[in-house]
């Protein structure tokens, strides 16, 4: 900056003329986009909420079918996106200490996380077809009230059980999408070199999405997955 | 978003510390806790996401305490939608 009150300063973006410093115009970068997590956890906020509203009222049906979701797969899933988080919080660090190969590797590692996770979740949501465990006309439940001989399932409390799996995880795995989406981006910019240690902003904004994204799969996980895993006896 | 750098030791610390505790929660919903169950899946998946907040994010290293304000907020919001919502279906008279 210069010392002159009609500075002429520069015109990149590590530090737009109305910012007094790079470091205010990172932590307003920052707070813009922590805003935006906050009404994104409103968003899903809402899931969570009617998730937890008719848990309360069909626990049975809500029992039966995260029994019948593949814990394997759901525990796989969960690790795939710890390790996507991992090499996102390490091409920020490579972002600021400058280390451009490093950023692009880190960045095309995070997408083949993506899409591992989008994946296996593909699986699992072909599973479900095959088993009729689909909301609809060919829904069909008879082999959770076979395996659940002890207690009483009704099928249409069990359909809203899969109707919210199928919106949770389908609207995470939207933003999944959008993440990959952003993270191409973000490796194309990088790998032309756009990215310094004074200005990063981009790389460290989609890390704070992804990250995000990452928490709310920490959670759908139990939620989802984990409602009754006792041996049955 | 400060200037910090964080030791990548501390980030494959964290790495660590999320997978086993992964690992941990699908274990321990095989135990039979009673109504303990849910409450130690959700305690676990609030430690890893405390854990992705603070190191991953960068949170525990921000000078910026608007930023914590908003995630305070964001939280106490969402609260108010859970508890607010259950106190009511809860309490309802139904059928």
């Amino acid at each position: 900056m210069s010392d002159s009150p009609i500075a002429v300063e520069q015109h990149g973006p590590e530090l737009l003329h109305h910012f007094v410093d790079a470091e205010q115009q990172r932590d307003a970068a920052s707070l813009g986009m922590w805003l935006f997590l906050a009404t994104e956890i409103m968003f899903f906020g809402g899931m969570f909420c009617a998730y937890l509203i008719y848990r309360y009222a069909y626990y049975n049906e809500f029992a039966a079918g995260s029994r019948s979701l593949d814990l394997k797969w759901g525990t796989i899933n969960t690790a795939v996106l710890i390790c996507s988080s991992l090499t996102v919080a390490l091409g920020v660090r490579a972002a600021q200490m400058g280390k451009r190969k490093l950023l692009v590797i880190l960045l095309l590692l995070t997408i083949v996380f993506g899409f591992v996770f989008l994946g296996i979740k593909g699986k699992e949501w072909h599973d479900k077809y095959t088993e009729h465990h689909i909301p609809g006309h060919s829904f069909n439940a008879d082999d959770l009230v076979r395996d659940y001989p002890q207690i009483h399932i009704d099928q249409q409390h069990e359909q809203i059980y899969f109707s919210l799996y199928f919106a949770m995880t389908g609207l995470h795995a939207l933003h999944m999408i959008i993440g990959v989406g952003i993270f191409v981006f973000l490796t194309y910019y990088a790998w032309k070199g756009r990215y310094t240690p004074k200005y990063y902003t981009p790389i460290e904004i989609g890390g704070l999405y992804w990250h995000f994204v990452d928490i709310v799969w920490i959670y759908l996980f139990p939620l989802l997955y984990l409602i009754d895993r006792k041996p049955l006896g | 978003m400060s200037e910090h750098i964080i030791s990548s030791k501390l980030y494959y610390a964290i790495w660590i510390t999320l997978l086993v505790l992964t690992v941990v929660t699908a274990l321990v919903a095989r135990v039979d806790l009673g109504p303990f169950n849910t409450i130690v899946a959700l305690v676990i998946a609030t430690f890893k996401a405390l854990l992705v907040v603070l190191f991953f994010m960068h949170v525990k290293y921000t000078s910026e305490k608007l930023t914590k304000i908003v995630i305070a907020s964001a939280i106490f919001w969402l609260f108010l939608l859970l508890a607010l919502s259950m106190a009511d279906y809860t309490t309802r008279l139904l059928n």
